[in-house]
């Protein structure tokens, strides 16, 4: 009975120690992933800066203006002026839509018939 | 434990026979006992502390091993955690109130040479100076061979410099990551914006501090990583800056004026929308100050908040907004201005003769000193003084850039009637266009003091009142006569019922003695829309002069007021205002109070 107790006991710590091995070298593996995401997210951020600044460059007043005025012909952009501001009085009124057909009306006729010619014309048919 | 009998039988036996008193025997062993007890007690005791003790010890001594451990490591950023405020080490940006990029980081790279280590330092220090044509070869070459064991080459360089640099392929050449502060929009805003530069450097990094403006007041703010990246809103708007300082800049030229500056203010929270001084400078190669001559000439001199001048005529609002919040007039109150009034030895003087009396909405219109004057002589001196002291005139804004205290007025120590008389119109104290800007959204828009700021405002207090609802709407009337009917017609503006008033005041000649006869601080001072002001704007021109008629003329009216017509002219819509058809005066309901 003792003899199985101090097998079973030298057993649960060697289970023990293989775990604690194993979480061990989980959790070094975790770190190093978890460091190499955040300095990807640092160069990510980094880059993103970057654009950021690039996009404020690209679109600083002083270009956007000059690139309005070589493009005049094209776009034809000119300052904003007061008379750009419209009313609601100005928009139109939209146009009053056909009513429904409740009472259809069939008519005939007839419409003139070509006269029946020549071979030629079933020629020029399709 | 055995316990010794207190009363052994062979000792108590043996004590009778002798006769002795065996009680002795029990006492002397009750003491014994006694004392075994207490020396176990005390050792137990002894022990207790001991250890005690030593806990004490080892725990200070691990915190203090723990604290000196941090004290010596070099900080290393937390790269496990992976919850809590995220910490951004970057200099915050700066943003215009629709979130614009206005100063932002970029990493670069510095360059610096270890030359004890270098292979070739004299192939290297003509490579160098070939791809850097600032550097000076033969000067490398005597560092590089020299006793330095270190020395910085560029502070920063870019990505094509760094390859350049690289194909050197000296191993003595490294670099090292550099975060430097640039500005998009290049010379927009420049003197809001200040500028940055490199503080204490390290090989690793290198702190970025800011040098002038709002980059220097918020210095502190814009560096504690606590702020998670969280960017500086300013109240300024980009593409009206941009447009004000087009606008300005254009008319600058066309007046033939030296410098000029221009303030753009909410009317009613005191956020400035736009302020520009020109010339102006690029924040990205900001300027040495200059050591010599007049610091107002430099670029760097921030004119609407540094420039304090005497402002002229633009100040003759006050004087009548207090008179008339006093009772002492009414807009329709003659006043005598029989030209020139003479008041000791001093003569005050029109620019026309005005005949003999003016009404006071006349005064204004016409922009009479004498009228002023006389007003000024009803009110007093102290009275006038505390008035002024209230709308701010007497002290630096509170605006939020480093340079904002050395914009202090210029106040006479002295305070008689004579001055009390020039300062009413103008002459005698200098305050800068800010102090104007802040000065005439108090008086016309409602009344209550304005305080002029950069920050993006969510809701601002209302301040405390200064003149009442009542003046303000007639000094709000007579500011839309001077447009209409008075000195600044060529102000007006179809839509947006502009009112101002024009200043003119000739320069004081700096080694002292008088003014000039040809140079004159032309201002425009306006609100539109007058009937309902929304945004307070301040034009100045340094010596204009308009060239187009027989002889150069001068007078805001024909410089500083067209300039600033165009500017409103442009602005207006894009500050999304819609032009109104101005409401009537003179007819319909009056306002009273019984």
């Amino acid at each position: 009975m003792r003899s199985l107790f101090f097998v079973l006991t030298a057993l649960a710590v060697m289970g023990l120690a293989f775990w604690a091995y194993r979480e061990n070298y989980r959790t070094q593996a975790k770190i190093a992933e978890i460091e190499a995401l955040q300095s990807e997210i640092g160069h990510l951020r980094e880059s993103l800066g970057v654009l950021k600044a690039e996009w404020a460059y690209l679109n600083r007043p002083d270009r956007l203006r000059e690139l309005a005025e070589i493009n005049f012909e094209r776009l034809q952009l000119l300052p904003l002026t007061a008379a750009q501001f419209g009313t609601p009085a100005q928009v139109p009124y939209p146009l009053p839509g056909l009513p429904p057909v409740t009472d259809p009306v069939e008519t005939f006729g007839a419409l003139p018939q070509p006269a029946l010619a020549g071979p030629d014309t079933d020629e020029a048919l399709p | 434990m055995t316990r010794t009998p207190l009363r052994p039988l062979a000792r108590i036996l043996d004590a009778r026979e002798k006769g002795e008193n065996p009680d002795a025997i029990e006492r002397e062993n009750l003491r014994v006992r006694h004392e075994a007890l207490r020396d176990k007690a005390r050792l137990r005791a002894e022990g207790r502390l001991l250890f005690m003790g030593l806990v004490f010890f080892s725990a200070f001594t691990v915190i203090g091993a723990r604290m000196g451990l941090l004290a010596a490591t070099e900080p290393v950023e937390p790269r496990t955690a992976t919850a809590g405020a995220p910490i951004v080490a970057a200099r915050a940006d700066i943003v215009d109130r629709e979130g614009r990029i206005l100063a932002t980081n970029l990493v670069t790279h510095s360059l610096y040479a270890q030359p004890q280590i270098m292979v070739d330092p004299l192939h290297s220090a003509r490579e160098l100076a070939r791809i850097f044509p600032d550097l000076d070869a033969a000067q490398l070459e005597k560092d590089f061979t020299g006793s330095r064991k270190f020395l910085w080459i560029k502070k920063k360089i870019s990505p094509e410099q760094m390859q350049a640099v690289h194909d050197i392929g000296d191993p003595g050449l490294l670099f090292g990551p550099r975060e430097m502060r640039i500005y998009p929009n290049g010379a927009l805003a420049a003197h809001v914006l200040g500028g940055a530069s490199f503080g204490r450097e390290g090989v690793h990094s290198a702190e970025v501090i800011g040098t002038a403006g709002v980059e220097a007041t918020f210095d502190k703010w814009l560096r504690d990583p606590a702020n998670g990246g969280q960017p500086l809103q300013l109240s300024l708007d980009l593409g009206i800056q941009a447009t004000i300082e087009e606008v300005l800049d254009g008319g600058m030229k066309l007046m033939n004026a030296k410098g000029a500056s221009a303030v753009l203010m909410d009317a009613h929270t005191g956020e400035i929308v736009a302020m520009a001084s020109l010339p102006d400078f690029d924040p990205n190669t900001r300027p040495a100050p200059a050591v010599k001559g007049d610091p107002s000439d430099s670029p760097l001199f921030n004119r609407a908040v540094q420039g304090v001048y005497e402002l002229g005529s633009t100040f003759k609002i006050f004087a009548v907004a207090q008179a008339i919040e006093l009772g002492l007039v009414s807009p329709d109150t003659m006043i005598e201005t029989q030209s020139p009034m003479i008041w000791g030895k001093h003569r005050i003087r029109d620019f026309h003769n005005y005949g003999a009396r003016l009404s006071v909405t006349d005064i204004i219109l016409k922009s009479s000193n004498i009228g002023t004057a006389r007003i000024a002589l009803l009110i007093g001196a102290e009275r006038q003084k505390s008035f002024l002291g209230a709308l701010g005139l007497l002290e630096p804004t509170p605006i939020e850039m480093v340079e904002a205290p050395t914009g202090r007025p210029i106040v006479p120590a002295r305070w008689p009637d004579i001055t009390t008389m020039t300062i009413s119109y103008g002459h005698g104290l200098s305050a800068s266009p800010l102090h104007l800007a802040a000065a005439y959204a108090t008086v016309a828009a409602g009344g209550t003091r304005v305080t002029p700021t950069l920050l993006k405002q969510d809701q601002v207090p209302v301040g405390p009142r200064v003149i009442s609802e009542q003046t303000s709407a007639t000094v709000r009337a007579l500011l839309r006569g001077v447009v209409t009917k008075g000195t600044a017609s060529f102000g007006e503006v179809p839509g947006y019922a502009v009112g101002g008033k024009t200043g003119t005041a000739d320069k004081p000649i700096p080694t002292g003695g008088g003014y000039y006869d040809d140079k004159v601080i032309a201002t425009f001072a306006s609100i539109f829309p007058a009937h309902d002001p929304k945004y307070v704007f301040i034009l100045s021109l340094d010596e204009p002069s308009e060239n187009s008629g027989s002889e150069p003329r001068r007078t805001a009216g024909w410089t500083a007021v067209p300039v600033g017509a165009e500017v409103i002219r442009r602005i207006a819509p894009m500050l999304g205002l819609r032009p109104e058809v101005e409401p009537a005066t003179g007819h319909g309901i009056t306002l009273v109070r019984n």
